[in-house]
């Protein structure tokens, strides 16, 4: 494939996609990889999206970003359901690979997102897809009568509570600190909710079970004290990480791996390399504000472009 | 449907258990994203593969005795049975490649 495309999107979630919609509007033709099983990002895994402006009645997230995806198809964006695993930003055209092919392009849009982070504790991997879960609308139907923790205090941490209350018999919300991070109406909702507990201060040591979850070993982080909770369901909502690996040794990051842009702007070290969404932003990281930094990346790759020209 | 199979809680044991080569169990439902995603791999894998391993699909919803029996707690899950047991278990939708490492030695 020698043709040199005028921009590569890598990544499709509300940037991902934005970023092409507007690319695609300036006639550049972009090239989107979406992911082979990751296509949409983050909202694929809920349910109602009741904050992105514009929808007065809320809507699926799915729904949002199937529409997300057929306006930037409609203007002329082309979109490939394949994984980037490669990338060399530093070559002149950039290159961008797959599995099996080999791409390249005048300017590169980043919008790879972010993963769910793990507690990092013992039996967290071993037990994932065996009572351990980080995402509670994708499982929550395994755990019908069962007595599930929540781990986090964040808007997500309470959205996968609240939604796990339809399935399980109890829910506690396991915290480490004595207030939560959630937006106001989540956590009146959270914690007028009879089927869910909250237990504070509390972080976990250790998920227990052989080949099923069957408790919680907690730590106090007031005076390190433990005790067991006795759960067969764990969801773990305790944030993410930005996808950023990819791009290691050729653009620079934070100390927690977001991608460093010059703000305002999204244009990230290389010229023609433009970063947006959640791999840049440990702030607000909402869908609309994602969608926000994606149009911005598609215009300072059209100028970018336009001033090359002259 | 192509070269994967259907199997049912009844006729499980016959079309996996009894099975002289390993035979990949994709455990799915409808409501299921990430399960819609990985069936077109798993399709190519039964497809490029299919002398060595067999790829069969069970829907969760409509057969909920075998995947009680074998604790499935998330989908997709994909399990691969050799010899009536379970010798390898993947939870979680991955790309092709991914999918093809985790199965290297069956294939």
């Amino acid at each position: 494939m020698n043709e040199v495309r005028n921009v590569i999107v890598i990544g499709s979630g509300p940037s991902g996609y934005t970023a092409a919609l507007y690319s695609a509007r300036a006639e550049l033709k972009p090239l989107v990889f979406e992911g082979s099983v990751t296509a949409g990002g983050a909202l694929m895994q809920t349910t109602e999206v009741e904050n992105f402006p514009g929808f007065a009645d809320a809507i699926m997230g799915p729904e949002l970003m199937d529409s997300m995806r057929k306006q930037a198809e409609r203007f002329g964006a082309e979109l490939v359901a394949d994984d980037v695993v490669a990338v060399d930003l530093t070559a002149d055209p950039k290159v961008v690979k797959t599995e099996t092919e080999t791409y390249l392009a005048k300017a590169v849009i980043i919008a790879s997102g972010s993963r769910y982070k793990e507690l990092g504790v013992p039996g967290e991997k071993e037990l994932g897809g065996h009572g351990v879960s980080w995402c509670a609308t994708c499982d929550g139907f395994f755990f019908r009568g069962h007595d599930i923790a929540v781990i986090g205090g964040g808007d997500s941490a309470l959205e996968e509570a609240m939604f796990l209350t339809r399935f399980g018999k109890s829910v506690t919300v396991v915290h480490r600190r004595d207030a939560l991070r959630a937006s106001k109406i989540m956590q009146d909702r959270a914690l007028a909710n009879p089927k869910i507990e909250f237990l504070w201060d509390s972080e976990v040591a250790e998920v227990l079970g052989t080949d099923k979850v069957t408790g919680l070993r907690i730590r106090s982080t007031k005076d390190g004290t433990e005790h067991v909770l006795p759960v067969t369901g764990v969801f773990v909502a305790i944030g993410h990480d930005p996808r950023s690996d990819l791009f290691a040794g050729q653009l620079a990051t934070d100390s927690d791996g977001y991608l460093l842009v010059d703000e305002p702007s999204t244009r990230t070290g290389i010229e023609g390399v433009f970063a947006c969404g959640d791999v840049v932003d440990r702030t607000y990281r909402q869908a609309v504000t994602a969608a926000g930094t994606g149009c911005a990346a598609a215009l300072d790759a059209e100028r970018w472009l336009a001033s090359k020209e002259r | 449907m192509g070269a994967t199979k259907v199997v049912t809680d009844e006729t499980f044991e016959v079309e996996v258990l009894k099975s002289d080569k390993p035979v990949i169990v994709d455990y799915w439902a409808e409501w299921c994203g990430p399960c819609r995603m990985v069936a077109p791999v798993l399709e190519e894998i039964a497809t490029e593969y299919g002398d060595k391993i067999g790829v069969v699909k069970l829907n969760i919803d409509e057969n909920p005795a075998v995947s009680q029996r074998y604790g499935i707690m998330a989908i997709p899950t994909m399990s691969v049975f050799s010899g009536g047991q379970v010798v390898k278990q993947i939870v979680g939708a991955k790309p092709k490649s991914a999918l093809l490492r985790e199965l290297a030695e069956y294939i």
